[in-house]
């Protein structure tokens, strides 16, 4: 039987030195600390970075634990748990801003409806639960990829599909876009899937404070936009439900 | 003028409620406590009055407290109120002679057996619209006034008086002791077709007239409320739970059904200006009366006692999953229920068939046979049962439900809702106000204080939330329905006379 493998318990001893008290970790630090020179940790860090294992913060350039591993080290949280959490509050977010709302989580690269309230103008329109979208096109997909990076990083390595004239198919434009939603809370979809539509969303987090999916509202940009940018009352609304259904999943589960 | 909102107590059986809503039907605000269940012997339920009324007082200042509102900004208060619950007050104190004794209570056994005699379940039915079983208040006041020395006189002098909780709350919010027609067609006292207690049914139960209520409609101004933190706010409503759901839904036209589905599950057909008394099973009650010159609305009512616990017994006693909202990913690793049939016959059987002496059946086990088709199963049963119900309901009345509108716990879960359409045949729709029941007492309130006009500007309210259409497989559907029926047979004449406790 072969002996250890030396890369992979460097590799480990990152995630531990990551997961202790101080979190964020430059390669400086990380080569102090391990005793290893700066180019080999560089190098584990970069590999890391690639499965989702740890995450560059993109103003101080540390390290910090990635999301795909917090997702394996826990339970990840249901859909139709998330959607029974969620009921109240997305109805009360369509009656507020009069338009449908929908809640997705990531499946890979596409993000999975797992909940849908009607707009209520009582016309004619269909439940989407179970039905895939891109994620780079939509609002909750982009809310979701900002806190994903992993997989946004996998998406890439294809090339993104061109719905509408307006669809991000350039990947360091995306990734800008992502770092913008990152840091204001929200993202929108101005058009980018279907022509006429805008959508706002925000990330839904759990108690560990991982974000476990997005919701948000979709209409007709003429009633979502001003001047070509979505209304800041709608914004508001959204967000404000997103965090109230964090909230709820950071009490106990009933 | 500045914008006036409604306020309703919701007073269900494990908590007390209250939501503000504003003049578009959307909820403002919330409190709600829960409140403490005394068991003091197996069967036995009972609740604190006092400590009812004191967690009202508080949820009313808490939902205030959320919205940065005062009673300056509360138009009217209506009640919704968990049904058939039982309490007996002093008149001079106001000082209840006995905890309250839940509709759910069944010490009541050995006198609804009594008061069968001969004639059977049914010997009320046609006064009433209701058998004989334990829920009922009737029974609950004459087990009181035979258990407590010298009740039944201080009863018959008018020194005691009885309420259900809508009476109880009434009498402490504003001094005055009524109750709503919903609410007094729980009693078994109550005449259907003259809305006033029925001398028959008062000596048969041998209850005295003079500590009952005076009968009002469900939209009504009993009075003003005399005790912060509404003090001077009209009390403007008081409804049975479901029948407030009933209002809540805006099923105000004849043939319109709503069935709220929680811990058991209840389905109500607006049958119009009459009573329509029932030969399938289902229970005859009152819709609503939505004002003192309005005319009452009945409704045919079919209660199924397990579904939602169901769901909960799933994960409790068998612990195949960790929450409720998992069962829909377990059900979903499978395509169908391998050919196995969940009866939930936990304490009998109820709306439509009435056996008392059935018991739970897993039908159609085989060794092919695995925990997502038990979930399946489990999830199924909700909607089988609901089309006993609807089959009862459309053998009673002469137009057949077109169209359900649901709300409650389960209605979260998808699979269960497009299931209940494909077995129906028939659309269901979920609102996108799910709080029904303290929405219908609101929208009573508003009616009688002028804060809404008619019942048509309320079903302006109403707005789709989500509706699952039924899919076309006729053959699948009434397949299982057969098994179903089937499997229902199963459970029938389980419990045998050496059984009893």
């Amino acid at each position: 039987m072969p002996g250890p493998i030396q890369s992979i318990e460097r590799a480990a001893a990152i995630l531990r030195l990551l997961s202790g008290r101080s979190r964020r970790l430059g390669v400086a630090e990380l080569s102090g600390e391990l005793g290893l020179p700066k180019g080999t940790v560089h190098g584990i860090l970069r590999t890391l970075q690639q499965v989702g294992f740890v995450e560059q913060d993109a103003e101080t350039g540390k390290y910090q634990l990635g999301a795909a591993l917090l997702h394996m080290g826990s339970s990840y949280l249901d859909g139709n748990e998330l959607r029974t959490r969620a009921l109240n509050w997305a109805d009360a977010l369509a009656a507020r801003s009069g338009e449908s709302v929908r809640i997705g989580t990531l499946h890979e690269s596409q993000v999975l409806i797992v909940h849908h309230v009607f707009r209520p103008d009582d016309s004619r329109q269909a439940l989407e639960v179970g039905t895939l979208l891109p994620a780079h096109a939509t609002a909750l997909g982009k809310a979701l990829l900002a806190h994903h990076r992993y997989i946004a990083t996998d998406m890439a390595r294809n090339d993104l599909q061109t719905f509408t004239s307006s669809t991000i198919t350039d990947v360091y434009r995306l990734r800008r876009e992502l770092d913008e939603i990152t840091e204001r809370g929200w993202a929108s979809d101005q058009e980018e899937l279907y022509h006429g539509v805008t959508s706002i969303a925000a990330p839904i987090e759990d108690r560990r404070r991982v974000v476990v999916g997005a919701m948000g509202i979709s209409g007709a940009s003429e009633r979502l936009c001003d001047d070509a940018s979505p209304r800041p009352e709608l914004i508001g609304y959204v967000m404000e439900t997103a965090r109230a259904v964090s909230r709820e999943l950071g009490a106990i589960p009933w | 003028m500045p914008e006036k909102y409604v306020a309703s107590i919701d007073q269900g059986t494990a908590s007390s409620r209250c939501i503000i809503f504003d003049q578009a039907g959307r909820i403002v605000s919330v409190g709600q406590k829960e409140h403490r269940h005394h068991f003091p012997r197996p069967g036995w339920v009972e609740h604190d009055p006092e400590e009812i009324w004191s967690n009202v007082l508080i949820v009313v200042a808490e939902a205030l407290d959320n919205a940065s509102l005062s009673r300056d900004d509360i138009a009217a208060l209506g009640i919704a109120n968990q049904r058939e619950t039982t309490v007996l007050w002093e008149r001079r104190t106001g000082v209840p002679v006995h905890r309250a004794i839940n509709w759910q209570d069944t010490r009541t056994d050995h006198l609804i057996h009594e008061l069968e005699g001969d004639a059977g379940q049914d010997r009320f039915r046609d006064r009433c619209g209701l058998p004989l079983a334990t829920y009922f208040s009737g029974p609950k006041i004459r087990w009181l006034l035979d258990r407590i020395p010298g009740l039944r006189e201080r009863a018959e002098a008018g020194d005691v008086l009885f309420g259900t909780i809508d009476s109880w709350l009434i009498w402490k919010l504003c001094g005055r002791h009524v109750t709503d027609v919903t609410n007094a067609s729980r009693t078994m006292l109550m005449n259907l077709e003259t809305l006033d207690w029925d001398d028959e049914l008062l000596d048969a139960m041998g209850v005295p007239r003079a500590m009952l209520p005076s009968i009002q409609a469900s939209a009504s101004v009993y009075g003003e409320t005399g005790t912060a933190p509404l003090a001077g706010v009209p009390v403007a409503s008081a409804l049975g739970d479901q029948h407030a759901a009933l209002v809540g839904q805006t099923c105000f036209s004849p043939g319109e059904a709503k069935c709220t589905y929680g811990t058991g599950s209840f389905l109500l057909l607006n049958t119009g200006e009459q009573p329509v008394l029932s030969a399938s099973g289902l229970l005859t009650t009152m819709g609503y009366k939505l004002g003192e010159d309005q005319p009452a609305t009945y409704a045919l009512e079919g209660s199924i006692a397990v579904t939602g616990a169901l769901v909960q017994w799933f994960r409790d006693n068998l612990g195949l999953i960790g929450s409720a909202p998992e069962i829909e990913t377990l059900a979903r690793t499978v395509e169908d229920n391998g050919g196995c049939y969940f009866v939930p016959a936990f304490s009998g059987l109820f709306s439509p068939h009435w056996r008392s002496d059935a018991r739970g059946v897993i039908a159609g086990l085989t060794s092919y046979i695995n925990r997502g088709h038990l979930a399946r199963a489990v999830l199924e049963a909700t909607a089988l049962q609901t089309r006993e119900v609807v089959e009862a309901m459309n053998a009673d009345y002469p137009v057949s439900i077109s169209g359900l509108k649901v709300d409650g716990g389960m209605t979260a879960n998808n699979l269960l809702m497009q299931f209940l359409a494909d077995v129906l045949d028939v659309p269901v729709m979920r609102p996108i106000v799910a709080e029904t029941v303290s929405l219908g007492a609101a929208y009573a309130a508003g009616l009688a204080v002028g804060f809404w006009p008619d019942e048509d500007s309320l079903r302006e309210h109403w707005h789709k939330a989500a509706e699952w259409l039924p899919r076309r497989n006729g053959m699948a559907v009434e397949k299982g329905y057969r098994k179903w029926k089937k499997a229902v047979a199963r459970t029938v004449d389980w419990v045998d006379e050496d059984d009893e406790e």
